[in-house]
C-alpha cells in the first residue's frame, strides 16, 4: 500500500508540473494584453478578425480530411494485417517510420514531389506530364495522412486482433456472408479501436505547423502556424496563448463529440 | 512485475551511463574557468571554423560557440538569462530593440583597435547612431532572384513585375511579414518601414492580387528549390542568393531599383556578459581585415570591412549581387524595431495575405 503510494505520488507531481501548470500558464497568458494588462481583448481580437475564424475552420476541415483518409486506409491495412502469418513483423514494419523524424520524413518528400523527383518523372513515364504536385492542398494531406498512418494502424489492429474469433464463426454459422459479417460484428465490436485511432490522429492534426510550410508552401495556413509566429515573430504571447486556448477547447469538444457517437451507435 | 522491475533499472542505468559519459566529454574538451571562455551565440554557418582555432590560439581563450536561427529566439534567450553570452551578432531592427530595452552593454571604442577599417558607409545608421553598442559584422540587401531559362532580365526589373499574370504561380516568397509589406510599399512608392494604418491596408489589398503568383512562401528551403529550377522568380536575401547561384548558373539576383531593404548583422555585448575582456579581444580580432577577409570568402557575405574588402580575391570584390553600387545602396532602407501594435499589425496583414 505503501509503494503504491509512492508510485501514485510521483504520477500526480507529473500531473501537476507539466500537465496543469502549463495549462494554467496558457489560461493566464491568453488574458495578458500586448500591454500586459489583464484583458479579454485577445479573444475579442480572435472573434473579430474573420481571419482567425476562417483559420479554425480550415484547421478543422484539413484535420477532419487527413483522419479520414488515415482511416480509409488504416482499416484494411490493419485487417489484413490480423490475417497474415507473421503479422508481428509486419506491423513492426508498419510502425517502423514512426522511428524517424517527421523533418526528415518531410524533407524526403519534398524530393519526391519536386519537378524533376520520382513521382513526376512516373507521371511523364505514364503520359500524363509532369504537374505542379509540391505546394498542393493533395500533397499536404498525403504526406499529412502518410506520417499518422501507424498511430491509426496500431489501435485499430489491436482491435481486430483482439476480436473473438469463434464471435466471427458464429456469425458464418447463423448463415450471414462475408459482408454482413463484418458489417453487423466485426465493424462495431472494433469501434474503440477506431475511436482511439481518430483521436491521436485528430487531435495533432489540428495544430501541424512543419508540414504546412515545407510542404504546403505556406499555402495552407493552420492554427498552428498562427501561433507560431504569434510566439516566435510578433512575441505577442496573449494572442498566442489565445489560440492555444481555443485549440484546446476544440480538441476537448471533439473527444467530447466522438466519445457520444459511439454511445448513440450501440 | 520482476520483468517490470529490471527494465525500469535498466533505463535508469542507462540514463546515469549516458550523463557520466556526457559529463567526461565535456571535462575532456576544456571548459574551465569562466574568464578563459567567451560565449558566443551566432547564426549557424556564420564564421569560418578555422578563425575560431586561429583566436583560441592567438589569445588562449577558449570558444563557446552557439547558433540560433532566429532574432526572435536570440533575443528571448538573451533576455532569459540562463546563460551568459559574451559576444552575440543579432541584425538592425533587433538591435534597436535591445538598446531600447537595456541589453546591450556599450562599447568603449578606446579600447578597439582597427575601428577605422570599417568603411564609414556602414558605421553611424539609424539603428545604433555612434555604434555605441554595435559593430558591423556582415550585410546585405533583399531582391529579386530569377532563373534565365524561364525569365528575362528586363522582366524582373521593378517589384510592381511581380505583379505581372504571366508569372502565374511561379514566385517563392520569403516567410517573413517585414520583407513581403515592406517589398509591397516600396512598391507603392513608400518606406518600409510605414506604419500609417491607411498606407498598410492599401499595402495589404495590393498584396492580395500577389496570390495567384505565388506559388511558396517558404525560409531557407528557397535556396535548395531554386538551384533544382523548381520556379522561375524567388524573393530571398543576398547572401542566400549568392549560395543559389554557386549550384546553378542560370540564376541572377536583382535589386529593384525604386528601393528594397539593407540589412546589418552587428556584434553586440549583451549586459549578461561575464568575459568583458574576452568579448573585446574577439571584437578586435574581428576587426583585423586578414581575419575579416578570411571569414568572407569562407561566409560568402558582404563584409563591411573596407580594408578586408581589399583582400578579397578580385571577382569576389566586383561582386555586384554582395557589393551592389552606391547609387542602388543610397535608396536601400534599414528595417526600424516597430512598436508592439505596429509589428502585430505587420504580422496579421501578412497572415491573412498567406490565406488566400
Amino acid at each position: 500500500m505503501k509503494t503504491r503510494g509512492l508510485y501514485f505520488s510521483s504520477y500526480v507531481l507529473w500531473l501537476i508540473f507539466f500537465v496543469l501548470a502549463p495549462v494554467a500558464l496558457i489560461l493566464y497568458q491568453s488574458f495578458i494584453g500586448i500591454n500586459g494588462h489583464f484583458t479579454i481583448d485577445n479573444y475579442e481580437n480572435f472573434f473579430k478578425v474573420s481571419a482567425y475564424l476562417q483559420m479554425t475552420f480550415n484547421s478543422v476541415l484539413y484535420a477532419a480530411l487527413i483522419t479520414l483518409i488515415t482511416l480509409l486506409v488504416s482499416y484494411p491495412t490493419a485487417y489484413f494485417l490480423t490475417k497474415t502469418k507473421y503479422k508481428q513483423l509486419w506491423l513492426m514494419l508498419v510502425i517502423l517510420p514512426t522511428w524517424i523524424n517527421i523533418l526528415l520524413k518531410a524533407y524526403a518528400f519534398i524530393g519526391i514531389f519536386s519537378q524533376s523527383g520520382p513521382a513526376n518523372n512516373f507521371l511523364e513515364w505514364i503520359g500524363l506530364g509532369s504537374h505542379q504536385l509540391l505546394f498542393t492542398n493533395a500533397s499536404f494531406m498525403l504526406v499529412a495522412a502518410y506520417i499518422q498512418l501507424p498511430f491509426m494502424i496500431l489501435p485499430i489492429f489491436n482491435a481486430i486482433d483482439d476480436l473473438d474469433e469463434s464471435l466471427i464463426n458464429v456469425s458464418h454459422d447463423l448463415g450471414a456472408n462475408g459482408f454482413q459479417t463484418f458489417w453487423n460484428v466485426t465493424f462495431p465490436l472494433t469501434l474503440n479501436g477506431i475511436k482511439s485511432g481518430v483521436q491521436v490522429v485528430f487531435i495533432p492534426s489540428l495544430s501541424l505547423f512543419m508540414l504546412t510550410r515545407l510542404i504546403g508552401g505556406n499555402k495552407v495556413i493552420t492554427l498552428g502556424t498562427a501561433i507560431e509566429e504569434n510566439f516566435l515573430v510578433t512575441q505577442d504571447w496573449g494572442m498566442g496563448s489565445t489560440i492555444g486556448v481555443i485549440l484546446i477547447v476544440t480538441m476537448i469538444l471533439i473527444m467530447f463529440l466522438t466519445g457520444e457517437k459511439k454511445r448513440r451507435r450501440r | 512485475m520482476k520483468k517490470l522491475n529490471v527494465m525500469f533499472f535498466g533505463i535508469i542505468l542507462i540514463c546515469l551511463a549516458l550523463f557520466t559519459a556526457e559529463y567526461e566529454l565535456n571535462k575532456d574538451s576544456g571548459g574551465g574557468k569562466s574568464d578563459k571562455v567567451v560565449n558566443i551565440f551566432n547564426w549557424g554557418d556564420y564564421i569560418d571554423p578555422k578563425l575560431i582555432t586561429k583566436f583560441e590560439k592567438q589569445t588562449g581563450y577558449k570558444i563557446s560557440y552557439e547558433t540560433f536561427d532566429s532574432n526572435e529566439a536570440m533575443y528571448t534567450k538573451i533576455k532569459q538569462g540562463g546563460t551568459s553570452y559574451d559576444i552575440a551578432i543579432p541584425s538592425d531592427y533587433m538591435i534597436q530593440k535591445m538598446i531600447q530595452n537595456h541589453l546591450l552593454l556599450r562599447i568603449d571604442h578606446k579600447k578597439l583597435k582597427g575601428l577605422s577599417n570599417i568603411d564609414s558607409k556602414f558605421l553611424n545608421l539609424s539603428f545604433d547612431p555612434e555604434n555605441k553598442y554595435s559593430l558591423p559584422y556582415f550585410w546585405g540587401t533583399l531582391g529579386i532572384i530569377y532563373n534565365d531559362k524561364y525569365v528575362k532580365a528586363s522582366e524582373v526589373k521593378h517589384w510592381n513585375d511581380l505583379w505581372n499574370p504571366q508569372f502565374k504561380n511561379s514566385i517563392m516568397l520569403i516567410d517573413g511579414a517585414r520583407e513581403v509589406m515592406g517589398l509591397t510599399l516600396n512598391s507603392q512608392g513608400k518606406s518600409v518601414n510605414d506604419t500609417n494604418a491607411n498606407d498598410l491596408e492599401a499595402a495589404y489589398r495590393k498584396l492580395k492580387k500577389l496570390s495567384p503568383n505565388v506559388k511558396a512562401i517558404l525560409a531557407d528551403e528557397i535556396k535548395v528549390y531554386m538551384a533544382q529550377n523548381e520556379s522561375p522568380i524567388a524573393v530571398s536575401y543576398s547572401g542566400e542568393a549568392m549560395e543559389m547561384m554557386d549550384d546553378n548558373k542560370h540564376l541572377h539576383y536583382t535589386i529593384p531599383s525604386e528601393g528594397s531593404n539593407i540589412w546589418f548583422d552587428n556584434m553586440v555585448i549583451p549586459k549578461t556578459a561575464k568575459n568583458i575582456k574576452g568579448a573585446y579581444a574577439f571584437l578586435n580580432f574581428m576587426l583585423n581585415p586578414k581575419n575579416a577577409a578570411q571569414n568572407a570568402e569562407y561566409v560568402a557575405y558582404a563584409t563591411p570591412n573596407g580594408a578586408a574588402k581589399k583582400l578579397l580575391p578580385k571577382s569576389m570584390q566586383r561582386d555586384k549581387v554582395m557589393y551592389p553600387s552606391n547609387k542602388t545602396i543610397a535608396h536601400l532602407e534599414v528595417y526600424d524595431a516597430l512598436s508592439q501594435k505596429n509589428l502585430s499589425k505587420y504580422n496579421d496583414l501578412f497572415l491573412q495575405f498567406k490565406m488566400h
